[in-house]
């Protein structure tokens, strides 16, 4: 009897559809004029893993490093490294971002790692979406969008936040100096995306692939 | 002739921009940088509008936010109303449209104004609750009318074409006011680094400067004023807001702008931009610098038209080159005023006469007045006008020295225009709005901002500093204060210079005295707009109402969009006087939010339409909408109610849906069940403690259904709970409650159990979950899946992994109808193609997707709850007859277990849920109706219960119902009976509320 | 709208992203079969209304949710200070002149 179920969930090849699949992003792309103050880009179908357990607990840092190579970051921050990034969520909680289909092999890696330890791995790829914003209009984007400070004062390069978004909520990751990463849930995927449509209507949207 | 009273030269309009615009279906012209009310005056429009309860005649007063008359309803068409438009701060346009809100049917010529001119007596204070509350069954019919004699304006019947939006602000110092002690304060915080934003009510920055007298380093105060904007403007941290009007002021520093955006150019803004935007700040400092309002004097019929601030007067000449009349005649307490009679010279009119309350005045500009020969009148005021549609002639009269008397019977003098100024009431609202109680100082004559919950520094008129320089160099202190408090270092005071200026004290006077008594004398009026005068007031203390804040309800004085900006001191001061007390032990009404009226769209945002609240879809949605399925809301996501063919409507659709359940198999979208992966050594002890059965001996590979309850007992959640692995259980929950158990368990483990070593995570998002349904669902499914499916391989309530389409799958044979049935569960981005394979291979099977509506009557068939419909916080498990969902005797006291053992839970006679069959089979009992056991009764009847769900069987061929009825459980062949709206009762006998297939041998086939 | 330090994430946010949960310091009796009726009844529906200093337990929902405390003035809406469930208040007496939003 194993103590956790894990198994591979993602087939190989098939039919694949992202949260944003219904929005016809590829149609769109490229079409938007070039001088958009809001690009925006779905970074689709990639490995989600949430990851508990105790930030306080050397072990459990130094179990998390050695699967991910990622320092595991403290509050309201991100690291990452190539395709991979790893977020701090909440005290015991953490979401790392794989390549889409390495989710299962890195997850066996941090169970394997972390064996002993009380900790959870879930994988949550199906589950959300990241959609990354460029442009030089997207801090009022956000201005019009979450009361939290995007100010880089306050949010500079690495911070990643919860916060509330028009009236839901999501995660805002800014990622490098002009780019903003917002992690939404699937099922208020449609919702977010006409929201950022009709927020960015003053600026100009344009779609790349 | 147009423009009749628009002067020769000056303003800061642009003479070769003219504007038409409209006024009651009259075409005017103004000028680029007109706001609509030096427009209409300077076409000589004397009535703007008629008053709110005698319906008198109103013309302009102010030059800004206090107006109280020219409130105005905009909009060329229906879908572009909007209502309570302030004439003074409306820019002029090309092409505006505004009329009156007051006065039907015509503002000239107003039937009400009989009533009003008949007057006091029959429409005293407190009239509407007088004679209109009684009889009460007869406010409605009154109500139609009062509200359309009094007409304050309306809302559109279209839909807005505008769209508005919220911009959420965060700075170090938000500057309200962009006055001299504004932009000073501006400047002082902007160049020691902080974050600031500047906002201003009107078209432009300057506020006072603008029609200043007084020069700023020897140069016109304006010349400063564009200085000190254009270095702000260079400043990458500082935002400058005109035309943005700071309305609220929240807790915590919370400040909310209404920002109008495109409002001075057109009645719709340009495409894709918001005309109107909320800026949402959240302040570490805030500077008021909101300044004062002039407070005019309180005499005989000193509401005609043509009767106006002091300082309105000035701001139209210098400002916008109007002159609102010919002949003008001042009333002064102070000699501030002064400069309305040196302007109104100066643009080549004359001044008649300046009556000054004070017996010997002797500053700078009384000096200057004295000198250029006009008449002064001193230790005088206006007593009274007259006048029906524009003042003809103004009385002066000598008064004596606490302006009490009227001492000599004066002289009538003819003149157009009566300019008067009582002193300056510093603009307190803000300051108040978290309920810090102004403060009275007798020395300055006037009310400033006391102790309130804010971080604040109030800079300038409002903070009772007046004089031009004081009020630089106050507005600088306050900038360097409010920046350093926050942390930046403080920059030195560079300030313009003016000339400094003598200046007379102001007297008291805030009533001027008449022969007569107040209540025979002419009316008096403190608050224009809601029509509150002198007599109205003392006769509220008479009646004895002595609290400031019921002589304002009593009377209304300060109501509505007025917010008392005019007629609070003066009528306060009244109502002290008549009582004896003094100001300060009177005190002032409560300030509330808005300071000046907020758009609905600005207050809605872009949270409007398809924006108004976020909507969920499953990943299978688009295949509902090509399948033509009409959706339900469950919560906020979107669930395919039935699917219509060839017009069905509802019922026709449920009956094919479940017969083809029931005969063949049916496709259920399940997804939208909330789903939360628990992992840990103690998920076990937790499943135990949070759920009322028990779960230490469900093996790995099983699934078990659980009931949830709160610490009283009742049920709140249900759902199914698979054991994935011996750390590791997969809970799911009911649509509507997932986030709210998600933090139920989150809430007990992080305050009650943080020793139980356990985690939970959401996965709701992540699996796609479809549901097949029948008694041929196991050969379809097998058609696309290699999971044996053998019956006894794969009993019910178990789970088994395998391809499902080609998609590894988590498959459950768990089932909400009663018949045979599989949930699978995939990754969300594969469920597209697994659904296509499933329909493709169900063509065979007569595969029919059914929506909420047909699992509705599916499992009321089977006697199966729905948490929030069958239950409503009030009932236990044992109320549900559920008790074989209670673990007795779980060692652990589980959530729920004490709460249903007290007295009242375990007592006889609770309500039970039971089935109903209607004794009429095709009676559909309605859902909620009250049940009685006996149809004779008196009424009001004893109800001892109410139907929770009901729906027509096309399987067993009748209705029936699920119901809660007292002591139901024991009442088994007994008849209720549903009392309907129209008289008639629908009986129908109590039964188990298990219909179909008590025995269960559909689900485990 | 308030603005609330969040001791697990260490900032002060936006009213809108918390939820309140009512009193705080109010645990489940360890052996809740013991507890009379009236004692069941207390814990579970009797709780304090104060004119002042107030415990109370609220949730960054949007944020990293977790549970913690707060010690709030009910009059001016003060915060004087958030802290970790487990953890007890250090205000207990209403502090002199601190500023609202601000953190004792």
């Amino acid at each position: 009897m194993t103590a956790i179920n894990v198994y591979q969930q993602r087939p190989e090849g098939g039919k694949a559809e992202s949260p944003l699949f219904h929005a016809g992003l590829a149609d769109a792309a490229g079409k938007g004029k070039a001088t958009a103050g809001i690009q925006l880009r779905e970074r689709k179908l990639l490995g989600h893993l949430t990851i508990r357990g105790d930030g306080h607990d050397a072990a459990f840092a130094g179990a998390v490093h050695k699967a991910t190579g990622l320092e595991l970051p403290g509050a309201l921050t991100l690291v990452s490294s190539g395709e991979s990034s790893l977020q701090w969520m909440g005290p015991d909680e953490w979401l790392l971002v794989v390549p889409g289909g390495t989710e299962f092999e890195a997850e066996k890696k941090l169970r394997e790692a972390l064996d002993g330890q009380h900790i959870q791995v879930v994988n949550v790829s199906g589950g959300q979406t990241i959609l990354e914003l460029t442009g030089s209009k997207v801090r009022e984007l956000l201005m019009k969008s979450t009361s939290y400070d995007v100010h880089p004062k306050n949010f500079p390069v690495g911070k990643a936040v919860g916060t509330v978004f028009a009236k839901s909520q999501l995660v805002i990751r800014h990622t490098a100096e002009d780019t903003w990463e917002l992690l939404i849930r699937r099922s208020f995927s449609d919702y977010f995306w006409l929201w950022l449509q009709d927020a960015s209507q003053e600026y100009g949207l344009a779609v790349k692939a | 002739m147009s423009q009749i009273n628009r002067l020769s030269n000056g303003g800061r309009i642009n003479r070769n921009q003219p504007l038409t615009f409209t006024f009651n279906g009259t075409t005017y012209q103004g000028f680029a940088g007109d706001t609509l009310a030096a427009a209409l005056l300077a076409n000589g429009v004397d009535i703007i509008g008629r008053s709110f309860k005698y319906s008198r005649p109103r013309g302009i007063v102010a030059a800004g936010a206090e107006e109280p008359n020219a409130v105005l309803q905009i909009g060329s068409r229906e879908a572009t109303q909007i209502p309570n438009v302030r004439a003074t701060q409306q820019a002029l346009y090309s092409g505006l449209v505004a009329t009156s809100t007051n006065g039907w049917p015509s503002v000239n010529n107003d039937i009400m104004g009989i009533l009003g001119k008949v007057g006091g007596d029959m429409m005293a204070p407190g009239f509407y609750y007088k004679t209109f509350m009684y009889p009460q069954s007869m406010w409605m019919t009154y109500e139609k009318y009062i509200r359309k004699a009094a007409g304050l304006g309306r809302a559109p019947k279209e839909n807005d074409p505008d769209r508005y939006d919220h911009m959420n602000q965060h700075c170090d110092v938000l500057v309200v006011g962009g006055g001299a002690a504004g932009l000073a304060a501006a400047l002082a915080a902007g160049r020691a680094g902080a974050r600031v934003i500047l906002a201003d009510e009107q078209e432009e920055f300057g506020g006072q400067l603008l029609d200043s007298r007084e020069s700023l380093d020897g140069r016109p105060a304006a010349d400063w004023v564009a200085k000190a904007v254009a270095e702000l403007k260079a400043m990458p941290e500082v935002l400058l807001l005109p035309r943005a009007t700071v309305n609220g002021y929240h807790d915590h520093n919370f400040l909310t702008i209404h920002e109008r955006r495109f409002d001075h150019l057109g009645e719709v803004a340009p495409m894709g931009e918001a005309r109107q935007r909320m800026h949402r700040v959240r302040a570490k400092r805030v500077v008021l610098a909101t300044g004062a309002h002039e407070r005019p004097l309180v005499y005989g019929n000193n509401d005609v038209p043509g009767n106006m601030l002091a300082g309105a007067v000035s701001t139209y000449i210098r400002r916008y080159g109007v002159a609102p009349g010919k002949q003008l005649v001042l009333s002064t307490t102070n000699d501030f005023a002064y400069r309305v009679a040196l302007d109104w010279l100066e643009a080549g009119l004359k001044v008649v006469a300046i009556a000054d309350a004070r017996g010997n005045p002797r500053g700078a500009w009384v000096e200057e007045a004295r000198a250029k020969g006009i008449r002064l009148l001193t230790g005088s005021a206006v007593i009274e006008t007259r006048g029906s549609k524009r003042v003809s002639a103004a009385r002066i009269a000598a008064i004596d020295p606490v302006g009490h008397k009227v001492t000599s019977p004066g002289e009538w003098l003819e003149c157009d225009t009566v300019a008067t100024s009582g002193g300056y009431s510093p603009v307190v609202h803000l300051a108040s709005h978290l309920g810090g109680k102004p403060t009275w100082r007798e020395d300055l004559l006037a009310f400033v901002p006391g102790e309130g919950f804010q971080q604040r520094v109030c800079a300038g008129a409002v903070n009772g500093v007046f004089q031009l320089g004081d009020v630089l160099a106050d507005g600088f202190e306050a900038g360097v204060k409010a920046a350093g408090e926050v942390g930046f270092a403080p920059v030195s005071g560079e300030v313009p210079s003016v000339a400094a200026r003598s200046e007379d004290a102001s007297i008291a006077l805030f009533q001027v005295p008449h022969e007569k008594s107040t209540a025979r004398g002419p009316k008096q009026f403190v608050d224009l707009q809601n029509d509150v005068t002198s007599a109205g007031i003392e006769l509220a203390t008479r009646e004895g109402f002595e609290s400031v804040e019921h002589v304002k309800r009593y009377t209304a004085l300060g109501f509505g969009t007025d917010q008392g900006k005019l007629g609070n001191i003066n009528g306060l001061a009244i109502a002290a006087r008549s009582l004896g007390i003094s100001i300060t032990q009177m005190g002032t009404t409560m300030f509330r939010p808005n300071y000046t009226p907020v758009t609905f769209g600005s207050v809605a945002g872009r949270n409007c339409g398809a924006l108004f609240d976020p909507v969920r879809y499953t990943a299978l949605h688009a295949w509902h909408l090509a399948q033509g399925a009409e959706f339900e809301d469950v919560g906020q996501w979107k669930r395919p109610w039935y699917f219509p063919k060839n017009g069905e409507d509802l019922h026709a659709a449920v009956a094919r849906e479940c017969k083809a359940v029931r005969d063949s198999v049916g496709l259920l979208d399940a997804s939208t069940l909330g789903k939360i992966d628990i992992q840990g050594p103690d998920a076990r002890e937790f499943l135990n403690r949070v759920y009322t059965n028990a779960w230490t001996k469900l093996d790995v590979g099983k699934a078990r259904y659980g009931l949830m309850c709160k610490e009283d007992g009742m049920v709140f959640d249900d759902g199914v709970t698979a054991c994935l692995a011996d750390n590791h259980f997969l809970m799911t929950t009911t649509t509507g409650g997932a986030a709210r158990v998600m933090q139920w368990l989150e809430i007990y483990h992080q305050t009650e159990w943080p020793d139980l070593k356990v985690y939970f995570t959401s996965v709701t998002d992540h699996w796609a979950t479809m549901t097949l349904s029948g008694p041929n669902s196991r050969k379809l499914l097998a058609e696309v899946t290699d999971i044996d499916l053998d019956r006894d391989g794969f009993p019910f309530m178990t789970w088994k992994e395998g391809l499902v389409g080609g998609v590894p799958a988590r498959v459950f044979r768990i089932s909400f109808t009663g018949e045979l049935s599989y949930e699978i569960n995939v990754q969300a981005d594969y469920a597209m193609g697994v659904l296509e394979k499933i329909v493709a291979a169900g063509k065979a099977y007569n595969l029919t997707p059914y929506g909420t509506e047909t699992m509705h009557v599916l499992r009321a068939e089977k006697g199966f709850i729905i948490v929030g419909q069958d239950t409503d916080g009030s009932v236990t498990p044992d109320d549900l007859n559920m008790g074989w969902c209670v673990g007795r005797t779980k060692p652990f006291s589980w959530i729920g277990w004490r709460g249903m053992n007290r007295e009242d839970c375990v007592r006889e006679n609770r309500k039970q849920l039971v089935g109903l069959k209607p004794v009429d089979p095709n009676v559909v009992l309605p859902e909620g109706a009250q049940l009685v056991f006996d149809t004779k009764q008196q009424i009001p009847m004893a109800m001892v219960g109410h139907v929770t769900s009901s729906y027509y069987s096309a399987s067993l061929g009748y209705s029936f119902a699920l119901a809660m009825v007292k002591g139901g459980l024991k009442r088994m062949g007994e008849k209720v009976f549903a009392p309907l709206a129209d008289g008639r009762f629908v009986e129908a006998e109590i039964c188990s509320s298990v219909f179909f297939d008590p025995k269960g041998e559909q689900q485990n086939v | 709208m308030l603005q609330i330090f969040c001791p697990h994430c260490g900032e002060l946010r936006a009213e809108e992203e918390f939820h309140a949960a009512g009193q705080a310091h109010i645990p489940r009796p360890l052996d809740p079969n013991a507890c009379t009726d009236q004692e069941w009844g207390d814990y579970l529906f009797f709780r304090d209304n104060p004119r002042g200093l107030h415990h109370e337990l609220w949730i960054h929902a949007a944020g990293c949710r977790q549970y913690f405390n707060a010690t709030r003035d009910t009059i001016s809406y003060e915060i004087f200070e958030t802290y970790k469930i487990g953890e007890k208040p250090s205000v207990t007496a209403k502090p002199k002149a601190a500023a609202p939003g601000e953190q004792a």
